[in-house]
C-alpha cells in the first residue's frame, strides 16, 4: 500500500473503511478540510490523478497507487511554477472568501476548469458551498477579476465612487486592504481549530458524546462497565462526574443575562440529541464504540414541543427544578423571560385608524451552517493551567464560563481561537469546551471533540422560531397610528439566548418607527426541543419580516407606495427611538444618520432597474412581476457593555497589535490593521495581528453584536493613536528634532526629512529600557445605529410557484467604509445566507422531537446557483462615535432581506405570505387556493372542443 | 466520513461470498456520505472490472459500476446519438443529481439506483427507457427485473440481502424512440422534486415515467391506438397514483408535487403526441 501525496510517496495504509479526508489529515495535509463529511459542501476537494474528488466520501484504499494533490501541493503541479498556482492568485488578488474555510476546495475544483465549465459556474460550484461571500467574491476569483470597487452599475453612484476633485493619494483607511491572512488561506496552511499537528499534541485523545435518544428524560441509570472494555477507551464520564453548577451556554459580558439552567452533564434530558455521556478513546473509532456499548436506563417523561402546548396549563415543565437563582422567569409556565409594554393608548389608536392590520407571521427553525463545525481541544499545562483551543466567537468570555463551571481561578484557565472557520451566532456559546475541559483536567491528557455536521443540526443552536401576531394601523393621510405585536419565541430546550433574542427582537424592529402607540407582548418559551440561541441579526430578523410585511400591508391599503409609506413614518435624525420603553436607551444616538439616503438609493436603484430593462418584460405571460422593499435598524453594539482591550508595540519589524477579538470571517483583523495604520501613518502590512488569546490582552467581551470594528477596532485606534504620540515624543528625544515635526511614518518615524526606522526606534528603546507600546480599552458605550435596507424586483411563475429574482438592491448606511470591499463582501453574504433563510432553508422536527434535516442535502443553503448578484450601495455618513467614523455591518445586511422578498411576492401575486420560508411549492399552493393558476393552454382547448362547456375540468 | 466499524475491504464481485454484516462497495459515494456504525466489511466491486457500457443491436448494457461520469461521455460516442435519440436524455438525467460533477467521477448508475431515492435520476433514466436489472443471487441464480419494478419506495427496494445489481440493459426499442424530459425543483439546480420522462416509441406507443414526486416510479402506458388526450392522462394519472404515494419530505409538499405531476406530464403529452393529433 502506498499513495502519493504531493509528489512524496507515504508507506502508511488508511484503515478499511477510511475515508481519503481523514487519511490525508492524518498524513500531515491540514489544508483538507470538513464542512459536512457527506460530499455535500467540497471543502475536502483534491485532486486524484488530476481528476477533482470530494475526499471524504472517497473510500482511502482506493487511492492505493495512485497519486494525490491536495491545496498544499497545487502549486507544484504546474511546471515552472514559482510561489502560487494561477487559481491562488486569483483568490488572493480578488480577495475570494471571508472564512477561509471552503477556500481550498473552492481552489482544488477551479483548478481544474475548462474555458466552457468557466463558462457555467452554476452548474459547476454548486458542489462547493460558501456560507460567507453569497459567490459573488468567488466568481470574480474564479474568472481572473480583481474583485474590488462598486458592484453598482455604471449608471449609479453611491458613498464608494472616489469625490469629483478629491485626493488619491493611498489612505489605510478606506482601502480595499486584503486579509492578512489571506496568503495563508489559499495555500491551506491558515490554522483554523483542528489544524494542529499531531506532534504538538501527544497523547491526545477523543472523546465521542452519547446522545438521548428521548425528547425528555430521566436518567435513571448508567452502565458503563461494557464501554469501558472497548480497547482504546480511557474513561467514560456521566452526571456523576459534572460539576453541579449551573450556567448558560449562552455567552455576555454579564453572564446574568442569561438563564442558569444548563449542567456540562445533566441527569435529565431535555431534547433528543442532548449529550448523556461523555467517551473518551485514543481514537475516534474507539470512543464511538464505547458510545455503543452504554447502556443507559431511562425514565422517560412526557415531552412537549410547540409553544402554545407547552404554555398550556398541566403542561409538562422543562426547568420547574431551578432556583430563584437561575433567572428563569416563569419556571411553572415554561417561560424563560417575558415582557410586556406599551407607550400611548394603542387600542384607542386602532379604533381610531382608517385601516388596520391584523395578521400572525412565523418564522421557521434556521441553522447557522458555519462551515466549519464547532470543535475544541483542551489540555493542562505542566503548572496546572487549563488550556482550550476552540472554535469560538468569544474566547475571554469562554475562558469566564469555565473558570466558573470548574471553579478555577481566571488566570488558571486560558482559551485560545486559531482562525474559526465562520460563526455568525453559532458560536457565541460554550457547547464543546466545557465537556472537553471536564476530560482533560480528570485525565491530565490532551482531549478533542469535533461536532459531526450532524450534530450540528441534531444538538447545537438554531434561530428562534417565532410567532408574531402584528396589529399595526394607519390613518388615511398615511400616518401609523399603531404598531402592537405579540411574540412567542420558542427557545427549545434551554434558554441560552432567549432573553437577549427576544429584548433585542422587539427592539429596533419597532423603534424605527415614529408612532404614537406601541405596544409589545413578548415571551420566550421552553419546549423538548433543540436549543435556539444567538443567530445573525439577534431576534431582529424574525421581527423585522414581521413589521416590515406588516406595514408594506397597510400601505397597499391606503394605497399609497409602501416605500414611501415607510419613509413619511420612519424615524428621521435626532426622532426618539422607542420600543419597550418610553424614554429611549440613554446610551443610544445616532453618532450619524443615513437612513433617508438608503431608502433613496434602493428606490432610484429600482426605478434604474425597470429602465434598463430588468422588469422581466421579455417574460412569459405566466410569469408575474412584482417589487418590494424592506428597512432596517441595528444599533452598532450590544447593550449594557461591551468590552475590549488592545495593545500595540513597536517591534523591529513595525508594529505588533495584540487584540482579543476574533476572525472568522468578518474581516476584522484586516480593519485592525487599517485603523493602526491610519493612526501611525503607515500601511496596514506593517501592523502585525496577534489575536483571540485570554493570555495576550485583558479581556474583549468577543466577536458578537457586530463589535468587532466599532468596539474592539476603537480600542485598536485609541492605542495607536496613544502609540503615536508616544512615538513622536521618543523620537524627538533621540533625534533631538522638536516633536512637533516628528511625524510617524511608512517604516518608521520621520524627523524633519529624517528616518527613524522600526530597526533603529526599538533599538533605542530597548537602550533605554523604554517600552514603545501603548494599549487601548472601549467599554462599548455610547452606540449608534447602523441602517439597511433591500430592494428586489421578482417574478413568480403562476404555473409552478418558482420565483426568480430579477434585481436585488441593498443599501447600507455603514458610516465611514473602512475597507469597501470587505464590507460589501459582508453586505453581499448577509444576502446569501438570508436569501436561503427566506426561500427554503428549515431545521425540520418531527412529531417526536427529532430533527429530520441533519444533513446538508437535505438542509439545503443556497449554492453558486441559488445566489443573484446584488447591487450594494452605501449612504455617505460619518459616525461621530464609531472608530475614524465606522459603523457595524456585519448583522444587519441579513435582517431586511426576507420581508422585503416577502413584500415583492405580495405586489406580483396580491398574496400576503405570512410564513417562511417561501419555497416555491408553498408559493404555489397559495396561488391555487387563491385561484392564481391558470389551467394549462392545450388541456383548455382541448377540453372546450371535446366536452364543449363541460366545466368539469381535473384542476391542475 | 469514515466508516469506523468496518474491519476488512474485500475485493470481490461474487455475492456467494456476501454474508451479514458486508456492503457491496461500488463508488462508495452513498455508503461514506451516511456512514454506518453496523457494517463489518465491503465487498469491493472496484476491481471487478466490469466494462462500463456495451453497445450492440439490441440495446446498450450500463455495468452497475459505470460511473456517472462515464456515461455522461456516452452520447459523444460516434454515430451512437443519431442511431438512438434517447440518449438526449442522458444528460439531463446526469445534470438531476444534486451532486456535483466531481461526485460524478465516482458514484455509479447502480450505486444510484440501489440507493432507490425517490428523486435518483438514474432510476428515472433507465426506468423511463424501459432498462432492465441483471441481479446475481448469492445462491449464484440470476434475475432480471425492470428497473421501474425494482425501486418499491424511499429508500427500499426488491434487492434481498447479498443480492448484487450486475448491470442494466436499455433495449433498442426505447433508445429509439423520441423522448421528453420535465423536472422541478425548490432550488435552482436542486434536488429534484418532480422528474418525468415521456417517450414516444417508433410503433406509436406512449410511454410516461413518473419519478422524484412519487414514493416509487410510476409509469403510464398507451397503446399507438389509444394516444391520450389531456383528459385521458389525467385520468390515467388519478388512476395511478394515489395520494399517500406522493413523496413528502423537504424538497416539496405532496400537494405541489402531485399537481406538477400533472403539469409536466400534459406538457410532455403535448410535446410528444401533438403532432399527431393535430
Amino acid at each position: 500500500m502506498a499513495m502519493e501525496i504531493n509528489g512524496e510517496l507515504h508507506a502508511n495504509a488508511p484503515r478499511p473503511g477510511q475515508c481519503l479526508r481523514t487519511f490525508l489529515r492524518e498524513e500531515g495535509m491540514l489544508g483538507v478540510k470538513k464542512g459536512c463529511d457527506g460530499g455535500d459542501c467540497g471543502a475536502c476537494t483534491v485532486h486524484v490523478d488530476g481528476e477533482p474528488v470530494h475526499s471524504c466520501i472517497y473510500p482511502a484504499v482506493r487511492a492505493d497507487g495512485r497519486s494525490v494533490t491536495t491545496i498544499e501541493g497545487l502549486a507544484g503541479t504546474v511546471p515552472g511554477q514559482e510561489g502560487l498556482h494561477p487559481v491562488q492568485q486569483q483568490f488572493l488578488d480578488a480577495q475570494g472568501f471571508q472564512c477561509g474555510f471552503c477556500s481550498a476546495g473552492m481552489i482544488m475544483t477551479a483548478a481544474t476548469f475548462s474555458e466552457e465549465q468557466k463558462q457555467d459556474l452554476p452548474r459547476n460550484l454548486k458542489g462547493n458551498l460558501c456560507r460567507c461571500t453569497g459567490y459573488r467574491a468567488i466568481e470574480d476569483a474564479v474568472l481572473g477579476r480583481d474583485g474590488g470597487g462598486c458592484s453598482h452599475p455604471a449608471d449609479a453612484a453611491c458613498a464608494l465612487d472616489p469625490e469629483p476633485g478629491a485626493q488619491s493619494g493611498p489612505r489605510a483607511a478606506g482601502a480595499d486592504t486584503p486579509a492578512p491572512a489571506a496568503p495563508a488561506v489559499v495555500t491551506g496552511t491558515a490554522r483554523y481549530t483542528l489544524d494542529v499537528p499531531a506532534e504538538q499534541l501527544p497523547g491526545l485523545l477523543h472523546l465521542k458524546l452519547a446522545r438521548s435518544p428521548h425528547a425528555h428524560a430521566r436518567i435513571r441509570a448508567i452502565d458503563t462497565s461494557a464501554a469501558l472494555a472497548v480497547p482504546g477507551v480511557v474513561a467514560v464520564f456521566t452526571h456523576r462526574d459534572a460539576p453541579a453548577q449551573l450556567f448558560s451556554t449562552a455567552q455576555h459580558e454579564l453572564y446574568t443575562d442569561d438563564p442558569d439552567d444548563t449542567r456540562v452533564l445533566d441527569d435529565v434530558v431535555r431534547f433528543k440529541g442532548q449529550r448523556v455521556a461523555a467517551v473518551v478513546a485514543g481514537t475516534v473509532a474507539a470512543a464511538e464504540a464505547g458510545v455503543r456499548a452504554l447502556k443507559v436506563d431511562y425514565e422517560v417523561l412526557p415531552a412537549v414541543f410547540a409553544p402554545e402546548a407547552a404554555l398550556a396549563p398541566g403542561a409538562p415543565l422543562l426547568h420547574a427544578d431551578k432556583p430563584a437563582a437561575s433567572r428563569i422567569a416563569a419556571p411553572e409556565r415554561n417561560i424563560v423571560a417575558e415582557v410586556h409594554t406599551e407607550i400611548g393608548d394603542v387600542a384607542a389608536a386602532l379604533a381610531a385608524a382608517d385601516v388596520v392590520h391584523e395578521q400572525t407571521y412565523t418564522t421557521q427553525r434556521v441553522q447557522h451552517v458555519a462551515l466549519e463545525t464547532h470543535a475544541a481541544i483542551a489540555w493542562t499545562e505542566p503548572d496546572g493551567t487549563l488550556t482550550v483551543r476552540s472554535s469560538t466567537q468569544v474566547p475571554f468570555l469562554v475562558r469566564r464560563s469555565l473558570a466558573r463551571i470548574f471553579d478555577l481561578p481566571a488566570g488558571q484557565v486560558r482559551v485560545t481561537a486559531g482562525r474559526v472557520g465562520g460563526g455568525f451566532g453559532g458560536k457565541q456559546e460554550v457547547l464543546t469546551e466545557d465537556i472537553v475541559a471536564l476530560a482533560a483536567l480528570k485525565l491530565g491528557r490532551p482531549v478533542q471533540l469535533e461536532l459531526t455536521r450532524s450534530e450540528q443540526f441534531r444538538a447545537t443552536t438554531t434561530r428562534h422560531p417565532f410567532s408574531i401576531r402584528v396589529r399595526a394601523g394607519a390613518r388615511r393621510d398615511g400616518t401609523l397610528a399603531a404598531l402592537a405585536v405579540e411574540v412567542t419565541a420558542n427557545t427549545g430546550a434551554y434558554g441560552n439566548h432567549g432573553p437577549g433574542v427576544m429584548f433585542h427582537g422587539c427592539g429596533e424592529s419597532i423603534a424605527v418607527y415614529r408612532c404614537p402607540a406601541k405596544k409589545v407582548d413578548a415571551r420566550s418559551v421552553y419546549t423538548n426541543t433543540v436549543p435556539a440561541g444567538a443567530f445573525r441579526g439577534y431576534g431582529l430578523s424574525q421581527m423585522i419580516f414581521a413589521v416590515e410585511s406588516a406595514l408594506d400591508e397597510l400601505a397597499r391599503r391606503l394605497d399609497l407606495d409602501p416605500l414611501e409609506f415607510k419613509r413619511r413614518n420612519m424615524v428621521g435624525d435626532g426622532d426618539a427611538m422607542l420600543s419597550l420603553h418610553a424614554e429611549p436607551e440613554a446610551d443610544v444616538h445616532y453618532g450619524s444618520y443615513g437612513l433617508d439616503q438608503c431608502v433613496e438609493l434602493v428606490r432610484t436603484a429600482l426605478e434604474r432597474g425597470r429602465e434598463r430593462g430588468a422588469d422581466g418584460r421579455e417574460l412569459g405571460p405566466d410569469w408575474l412581476i412584482g417589487e418590494g422593499t424592506a428597512l432596517s435598524m441595528i444599533d452598532t453594539v450590544p447593550p449594557r457593555g461591551h468590552f475590549a482591550h488592545s495593545i500595540i508595540a513597536l517591534v523591529p519589524e513595525g508594529y505588533r497589535l495584540d487584540v482579543g477579538t476574533a476572525e472568522f470571517g468578518n474581516g476584522t483583523t484586516t480593519v485592525h490593521t487599517q485603523l493602526a495604520a491610519e493612526a501611525l501613518g503607515t500601511s496596514p502590512a506593517a501592523v502585525q495581528v496577534r489575536q483571540s488569546d485570554t493570555a495576550l490582552t485583558e479581556h474583549d467581551s468577543g466577536a458578537f453584536g457586530s463589535t468587532g470594528t466599532v468596539v474592539a477596532g476603537k480600542a485598536t485606534l485609541l492605542a495607536a493613536q496613544e502609540l503615536a504620540a508616544l512615538l513622536r515624543s521618543f523620537a524627538s528625544e533621540v533625534s533631538g528634532v522638536p516633536a512637533e515635526q516628528c511625524v510617524p511614518s511608512e517604516a518608521g518615524v520621520d524627523c524633519a526629512g529624517n528616518l527613524l526606522d522600526f530597526g533603529r526606534l526599538a533599538a533605542a528603546a530597548a537602550e533605554r529600557g523604554t517600552q514603545l507600546a501603548a494599549e487601548g480599552r472601549w467599554g462599548g458605550t455610547p452606540r449608534s445605529v447602523a441602517f439597511n435596507v433591500h430592494g428586489f424586483r421578482v417574478a413568480v411563475h403562476s404555473g409552478t410557484g418558482e420565483l426568480a429574482i430579477l434585481q436585488s438592491v441593498q443599501a447600507a448606511d455603514a458610516g465611514v467604509v473602512v475597507n469597501p470591499r470587505q464590507c460589501r463582501g459582508q453586505i453581499e453574504g448577509g444576502i446569501a445566507q438570508a436569501l436561503g433563510a427566506a426561500l427554503y432553508e428549515e431545521v425540520l422536527i418531527d412529531d417526536g422531537g427529532t430533527v429530520t434535516t441533519d444533513i446538508l442535502r437535505q438542509y439545503h443553503i443556497p449554492t453558486f446557483a441559488d445566489v443573484p448578484r446584488s447591487e450594494v450601495y452605501f449612504a455617505r455618513t460619518s459616525d461621530s462615535l464609531g472608530p475614524l467614523g465606522a459603523k457595524s455591518m456585519s448583522e444587519s445586511p441579513f435582517n431586511p432581506v426576507a420581508p422585503a422578498l416577502a413584500n415583492a411576492l405580495r405586489d406580483a401575486t396580491g398574496i400576503r405570505f405570512s410564513t417562511l420560508p417561501l419555497a416555491r411549492d408553498r408559493i404555489y399552493l397559495a396561488l391555487k387556493a387563491a385561484g392564481r393558476v391558470p389551467e394549462p393552454l392545450s388541456l383548455v382547448a382541448s377540453e372546450a372542443e371535446q366536452v364543449r362547456g363541460c366545466v368539469d375540468v381535473p384542476a391542475v | 466520513m469514515d466508516l469506523n466499524t468496518i474491519e476488512a475491504v474485500v475485493p470481490t464481485a461474487d455475492p456467494a461470498r456476501w454474508r451479514p454484516g458486508d456492503a457491496w462497495l461500488a463508488g462508495g459515494t452513498v455508503l461514506f456520505s451516511y456512514g454506518s456504525d453496523t457494517l463489518r466489511r465491503l465487498l469491493d466491486l472496484g476491481r471487478a472490472g466490469w466494462e462500463p457500457v456495451t453497445v450492440s443491436d439490441d440495446g446498450i448494457d450500463l455495468a452497475a459500476t459505470c460511473t456517472i461520469a462515464t456515461l455522461y461521455r456516452l452520447p459523444d460516442s460516434p454515430g451512437l446519438a443519431g442511431r438512438w435519440p434517447a440518449l438526449e436524455l442522458v444528460r439531463p438525467c446526469c445534470d438531476s443529481f444534486v451532486a456535483s460533477f466531481k461526485i460524478w467521477n465516482m458514484s455509479t448508475v447502480g450505486g444510484n439506483i440501489c440507493t432507490s431515492l425517490p428523486a435518483g435520476p438514474m432510476t428515472s433514466l433507465c426506468a423511463g427507457l424501459d432498462g432492465v436489472a441483471a441481479i446475481l443471487s448469492p445462491d449464484g441464480t440470476r434475475r432480471a427485473l425492470p428497473v421501474a419494478q425494482l425501486v418499491t419506495g424511499d429508500g427500499s427496494n426488491v434487492l434481498e440481502p447479498g443480492e448484487l445489481l450486475r448491470s442494466i440493459r436499455l433495449p433498442a426499442h426505447a433508445l429509439a424512440a423520441r423522448t421528453a424530459f420535465r423536472r422541478l425543483s425548490l432550488s435552482n439546480l436542486g434536488r429534484s422534486g418532480v422528474l418525468l420522462i415521456g417517450r414516444l416509441d417508433a410503433g406509436g406507443g406512449f410511454v410516461l415515467t413518473v419519478t422524484a414526486s412519487t414514493k416509487r416510479p410510476v409509469q403510464l402506458r398507451f397503446g399507438a391506438a389509444a394516444a391520450p388526450g389531456p383528459r385521458d392522462l389525467a385520468e390515467a394519472l388519478d388512476a395511478a397514483i394515489e395520494p399517500a404515494l406522493y413523496h413528502d419530505d423537504i424538497h416539496g409538499l405532496p400537494a405541489w408535487r402531485r399537481d406538477m405531476t400533472y403539469r409536466l406530464a400534459e406538457e410532455i403529452r403535448a410535446e410528444l403526441l401533438s403532432e399527431r393529433s393535430a
